[in-house]
């Protein structure tokens, strides 16, 4: 299966990024290939409901498990809409995050912020 | 001589005396109109209890999705430049706090899967305070835009004589933006503290650029240097006036009283302020009619 994180390089030495909707790339990670492959995130720039675009992203590239250290409520609807579960990192380290997830060590995301929606207008 | 002109009442953060400057000078004038765009949490009707209320809604249009009729080509979801709409599970779901109510998506839809609905997204009250008319918006809490019930406020506003008294969203952000575009004049209303001037430059800054003749109200002045005043001494900024760091004051606001109809001195200063006030925009649009 495919799992995504969000990540602030598209280099195999890139950390966690905190934010889901506005990371410059995600990590599609394939567990049966152990394959990293990185997608630039086209939402990183939009004026609102960059969530909501990152989530199409995510979900157009048949990703079935996030890994994130937050999620916003409007991204949240759209993956439980499709399907995908939602982990909450352990840290921030992309590889201490693969291992835990195969481990089943990951919690699910119980919290999903309201987003910071409006902010600056 | 009958005085028609709109004014609009800003400053850089909450708390700075937007509301109280803006109340106490449409009491003061004789044929005023008192417009509440701080619609996020209006105010100014708990000093004026407004009476022979009449409330209607504010609504926008958002799109419904016939999912039987859409074909799944996404050309809705790739064009809402805000992304309230996304392609899931061979359905299109609509986030309608997200939408701005373009309506593009509808006109795009190739199999005429799209159709408008209305939502409230919240109210506007008009009423009547002595000789004041009072016109309020109220967002419905959790809604993310306040601008389609500004613009409703101020069209309805604008239809009446007299000097209009525009009381503006605190900042500089898009809600404040809505709420100067149609006024004859802008009044900062500055504290006199480094905070103060900061605050007081972000709405200066949005006022030049909408080319929009201004002057500034010094609120909570003390015998204390006032860095706002330097501020505005050092750029040559107009002072309409100033009002003093005063309890007296201080409490009957706190009471949700209008000063100017409480104490005989506040209605002085205010009235003293107001012919500042008129004097300064006439000149204005005279020079820059």
């Amino acid at each position: 299966m495919k799992i995504a994180i969000p990540v602030d390089e598209n280099s195999n030495d890139t950390k966690v990024c905190m934010s889901f909707g506005r990371t410059p790339y995600f990590l599609i990670y394939n567990t049966d290939t152990q394959k990293k492959e990185y997608l630039d995130n086209s939402a990183i720039a939009s004026q609102g409901g960059a969530g909501i675009k990152a989530a199409q992203t995510i979900i157009d590239n048949s990703v079935e498990a996030l890994l994130t250290p937050r999620c916003g409520e409007n991204a949240a609807d759209v993956f439980n809409t499709a399907g995908v579960k939602l982990y909450k990192t352990i840290n921030d380290s992309v590889d201490d995050n693969i291992e835990a997830f195969k481990n089943n060590k990951l919690s699910i995301l119980g919290q999903i912020h309201p987003g910071f929606h409006g902010h600056g207008g | 001589m009958v005085v028609k002109m709109k004014i609009a009442v800003l400053s850089g953060k909450g708390g700075t005396g937007k509301t109280l400057v803006s109340v106490n000078l449409a009491s003061t004038a004789k044929d005023a109109t008192y417009i509440d765009c701080d619609v996020e949490e209006p105010n100014g009707h708990l000093f004026f209890k407004p009476k022979q209320i009449i409330e209607e809604q504010v609504t926008v249009s958002v799109p419904q999705i016939e999912q039987g009729l859409c074909s799944g080509c996404r050309k809705c979801v790739e064009f809402c430049k805000f992304n309230a709409l996304a392609y899931v599970k061979d359905k299109v779901m609509v986030f309608n706090e997200v939408c701005h109510s373009c309506g593009g998506c509808k006109i795009l839809c190739p199999n005429h899967a799209i159709s408008e609905i209305k939502k409230s997204i919240g109210a506007l009250q008009s009423g009547t305070s002595e000789n004041v008319k009072v016109i309020s918006g109220f967002l419905n809490v959790g809604e993310v835009s306040g601008v389609p019930i500004i613009k409703k406020i101020l069209e309805k506003g604008c239809s009446t004589n007299g000097i209009t008294f525009i009381d503006c969203p605190p900042g500089s952000a898009c809600t404040a933006m809505e709420s100067i575009s149609d006024a004859d004049y802008c009044i900062l209303v500055a504290e006199p503290t480094i905070f103060g001037v900061h605050n007081l430059n972000m709405v200066y800054e949005l006022v030049k650029l909408f080319n929009k003749p201004f002057g500034v109200i010094l609120n909570k002045c003390s015998k204390e240097e006032n860095p706002a005043q330097e501020f505005c001494i050092n750029r040559n900024i107009k002072i309409l006036g100033t009002i003093p760091f005063d309890k007296e004051l201080g409490t009957i606001n706190s009471n949700g009283l209008i000063a100017v109809r409480e104490n005989e001195k506040y209605r002085e200063l205010f009235n003293e302020l107001l012919d500042n006030l008129i004097k300064e925009v006439q000149h204005e649009t005279v020079v820059n009619p």
